[in-house]
């Protein structure tokens, strides 16, 4: 388990070194999140609905867009002078791999939605501060079990033809649970109602984060195998 | 040292290796010749586990972590430099980092690295790649070598240093085995102890040394190939 880790470690490390080197994948995460808020703040009627009713679903739409962007990104770093190739030989547990870009693909993502959120409350004058802390919980909560899945079916779809548009097409199903139980638990927030309200919501995110994890680490090796 | 017994494989309906069987001995170098679509390719990669075949064994001793791996790709991430791009790999075969910063010295002066060491791969020519290539596939000291075909895009003098990397680590010390796929006949027969030629999946010809001269075998699939 030790070697697993490490090993996995020493690739997430690798994936962060390049993006940081790089810094295309999480520049254009941010723009892409910045030009959604953009579009959904001059695509309302402030008159029509609440800002308080439509802000959470938009809080969410908007980081799913912008993580599909970035796992999207996840696997094409490897095909790169084929260094998945190079991966495969190595000696390293196949699901080491996997741990590792879910490991690189969380922190890309929560950069992303800590760079988003502070926008998405100035374009939509919600007082984030408030339920800061319960809200970042929720956010790093929904993710995991976002970037479980994302990271396994980016890796299923790297060797086919239109990734960019396959990897939505079948990661969106698989997100509505999540995306629901996050929209429920922030609408609550924002209107200052009681935690405890969402406890089911927050089990059943916390069951989807343990659930998908555990499979896609375990259905990871088959996907990349030839 | 490496061994196949009775490989089949298939990509759908398409058989890529039919019946391999053969055996290659601590201290030779194989060349594997064919034509394209052979499944040169493929043989070496079920040899080093990245293709599982349909049916039979095959190899190496001591598993994946003792493989090199040389392909015409360099697998090396283009955006890292060189030096960051061996520790890496180091690391990730697990290399004790002391012993990772000593064989990277070793190699760099082998290899001529040291004007481009701290250079990002990206910015590298085709020759001073493949070299980076090579001190990649040493990084771990391995002892089995595999080449699928090197000498794609190399000019005549890049080639030729490649070929006395190759033999230079054949000739390190006994207990070390290369299999060679290459188009270049002339580069292969200068190396290789044995030759082996591919032809629809079948090992048709394999001339291990002392039963047949190699030079006979390479100057046959010379004049079927010309």
């Amino acid at each position: 388990m030790g070697g697993l880790l490490r090993d996995a470690w020493v690739l997430a490390r690798k994936d962060l070194a390049l993006e940081v080197r790089t810094r295309t994948g999480i520049v254009s995460a941010v723009v892409f999140t910045a030009l959604v808020l953009t579009v959904f703040n001059f695509g309302r009627d402030p008159t029509a609905v609440a800002v308080i009713d439509l802000a959470p679903s938009i809080l969410w739409v908007t980081f799913t867009f912008a993580g599909v962007l970035s796992l999207n990104r996840a696997f094409q770093l490897e095909l790169e002078n084929q260094a998945l190739e190079g991966l495969l030989v190595s000696p390293i547990d196949r699901r080491s791999l996997y741990l590792g870009k879910l490991c690189a693909n969380l922190v890309f993502l929560l950069l992303v939605e800590a760079v988003g959120l502070p926008m998405f409350a100035l374009f939509f004058n919600v007082a984030v501060l408030k339920v800061l802390l319960p809200l970042a919980g929720l956010i790093v909560l929904a993710t995991v079990g976002f970037v479980a899945v994302g990271t396994l079916l980016s890796a299923l779809v790297i060797r086919v033809r239109f990734a960019e548009l396959m990897l939505p097409v079948l990661l969106l199903p698989f997100l509505i649970p999540p995306l629901i139980g996050a929209v429920q638990v922030t609408a609550r927030l924002f209107s200052g109602r009681p935690l405890s309200e969402v406890v089911g919501w927050l089990k059943l995110l916390l069951a989807y984060d343990i659930v998908f994890v555990s499979l896609a680490t375990l259905l990871f090796p088959a996907t990349v195998d030839e | 040292m490496l061994w196949a017994e009775g490989v089949r494989h298939s990509f759908g309906a398409v058989p890529a290796l039919e019946d391999v069987t053969f055996t290659l001995p601590a201290g030779h170098t194989l060349a594997l010749f064919g034509p394209n679509g052979a499944g040169k390719t493929t043989l070496l990669k079920v040899l080093a586990g990245l293709i599982r075949p349909r049916a039979g064994r095959a190899g190496v001793a001591g598993g994946r972590g003792a493989i090199g791996w040389i392909g015409h790709q360099s697998l090396l991430y283009g955006q890292l430099t060189v030096r960051e791009n061996l520790r890496f790999w180091g690391a990730l075969y697990r290399v004790r980092p002391e012993v990772r910063e000593s064989r990277l010295a070793t190699l760099a002066g082998r290899l001529d690295l040291g004007p481009f060491l701290d250079r990002r791969v990206a910015t590298l020519s085709r020759g001073q790649g493949q070299r980076a290539a090579v001190a990649r596939a040493l990084i771990h000291d391995p002892t089995v070598l595999l080449l699928d075909e090197p000498f794609t895009g190399l000019d005549r003098v890049a080639a030729s240093e490649l070929s006395e990397l190759v033999r230079g680590f054949a000739g390190a010390g006994d207990g070390r085995a290369t299999i060679l796929v290459t188009h270049n006949v002339d580069e292969g027969t200068d190396l290789a102890t044995d030759i082996g030629i591919l032809k629809a999946g079948r090992l048709v010809e394999l001339a291990p040394r002392g039963t047949r001269t190699a030079r006979e075998v390479g100057e046959r699939y010379r004049r079927a190939v010309s």
